[in-house]
């Protein structure tokens, strides 16, 4: 443990956190991936994902969470989930209407089917994982001046 | 019948929460409560007696599933949720900054 | 169905707790309590997608009403009028209840749902759109502007939030307020 990280809790919850967080960001990524096949999706896995940096920031303090992932990331990652899933909803007008499933359906029960609903997961779960975790840190931060101020 | 009135009462609890509390961090819990009652209400409608879960498996036909029209519209339902309630919390905090407590009876500069 | 019976009475005390309790911490804590059995709720009602997303959003939702009371102690107010204002508040909620409890006779019985729609989807869905969890196929094929309407909804709250929580053009005149977190 380096000197510049003393900010944030103690010795035991950073060593239980740099074991388990890699894997909570492992579990979300499963979740979100394996969302058509079986429970899941891109709304629970966007989450999980999101948690894992909120687990990351209460742990560390917000100078090793902003070196992770700084905040204009989050935001870019924010809209470029929403712009991601409309441009998939757009991509149908090449075969047809609006949403269309344009990809090949695939065989049932593999990782590699039912079109364009992967894509879609992936985008929504960059949506919502973003979103929160933005959230999050608006509502920290405001916490911290709040407090620095007195 | 008695499970959705079960599930009526506790979205009248929420509501009582709401009308009757003067501190806006109790609002928001009631807000909170109210939200899980209606969530419940709608999977409450779904279910079917001796249903399976909606989820096709490789080896075996399914047949008696539930309904899974309410599920999909409340699993979108359940993550707005929480943004709007985080939108509560920033705006209560705001207030906090602002008046130095969370009783909404005592913000007198609320007015004009 | 006892289970069921006894999940949702355990709901209804730990709402009544949250809602009577002084201290805002416990309040917010028994409202943790009230979701995560929502969760369980969920998965013996046959749906687990929404349990697995119920019980990790209840995670965050604790975690960001748990940063917004803490080391705030408050005093518990009790304002004048007390009868009247609860007599009107108990009457409205009877009365709510009366109508509701008329209106649930006209829905369906517990345990055998209306599945004008659902059988389209149940019977069609792996065929039509190769998905073998038929949520993700109604959420993202069937009814996906219902998902898109829910992008617009999360994008509003996350620009509301930003736009209430900022520091800029709050200043007064003669400060300077150093921006290195916008």
């Amino acid at each position: 443990m380096s000197k510049e990280h003393e900010s944030g809790m103690s010795v035991i919850v950073k060593t239980i956190t740099r074991l388990t967080v890699g894997l909570i960001f492992l579990f979300g990524i499963y979740i979100l991936v394996h969302g058509h096949v079986s429970p899941g999706g891109g709304f629970a896995g966007g989450v999980i994902i999101a948690l894992s940096f909120v687990h990351l920031m209460l742990a560390y303090g917000k100078e090793v969470s902003f070196k992770k992932l700084p905040r204009a990331v989050v935001h870019f990652f924010e809209s470029f989930g929403a712009l991601m899933f409309l441009g998939i909803a757009l991509l149908g007008f090449t075969s047809g209407y609006f949403f269309i499933n344009f990809i090949s359906k695939g065989q049932p029960f593999k990782l590699f089917s039912a079109g364009i609903i992967p894509l879609c997961n992936i985008a929504i779960s960059l949506k919502v994982g973003a979103g929160l975790f933005a959230i999050f840190l608006a509502l920290v931060l405001l916490k911290f001046e709040a407090e620095k101020r007195k | 019948m008695s499970v959705y009135l079960l599930c009526l009462v506790l979205f009248c609890v929420g509501l009582y929460c709401i009308l009757r509390k003067r501190n806006v961090i109790k609002i928001i819990v009631g807000v909170v409560i109210a939200e899980y009652a209606v969530n419940l209400f709608l999977a409450l409608v779904a279910y079917r007696f001796e249903g399976r879960a909606p989820i096709f498996s490789p080896d075996q036909k399914i047949l008696n599933m539930v309904d899974a029209l309410p599920q999909a519209l409340v699993l979108t339902a359940i993550v707005i949720s929480l943004a709007t309630t985080a939108l509560l919390v920033g705006i209560a905090m705001r207030i906090y900054e602002k008046y130095g407590t969370f009783d909404i009876t005592k913000i007198k500069e609320l007015k004009g | 169905m006892v289970d069921l019976y006894l999940l949702l009475i355990f709901m209804i005390i730990g709402a009544v707790i949250a809602v009577e309790v002084e201290d805002l911490l416990s309040a917010v804590v028994c409202v943790g309590t009230v979701g995560l059995a929502l969760s369980m709720i969920f998965l013996i009602l046959k749906a687990p997608d929404l349990a697995i997303t119920q019980i990790v959003v209840e995670i965050l939702c604790l975690i960001i009403l748990i940063r917004a009371t803490l080391k705030k102690d408050l005093p518990f107010s009790t304002s004048g009028r007390w009868l009247l204002n609860t007599g009107i508040t108990v009457g409205f909620i009877g009365i709510f209840l009366y109508v509701a409890s008329q209106a649930l006779k006209e829905l369906p019985a517990f345990g055998h749902p209306l599945m004008k729609v659902s059988e389209t989807y149940l019977t069609d869905a792996v065929k039509q759109t190769g998905a073998t969890n038929i949520v993700a196929s109604i959420i993202l094929d069937y009814r996906a502007y219902d998902t898109l309407g829910e992008a617009t909804v999360l994008f509003t709250a996350v620009i509301g939030i930003l736009a209430v929580v900022r520091r800029i053009g709050r200043k007064k005149q003669g400060e300077i307020i150093k921006e290195e977190d916008e």
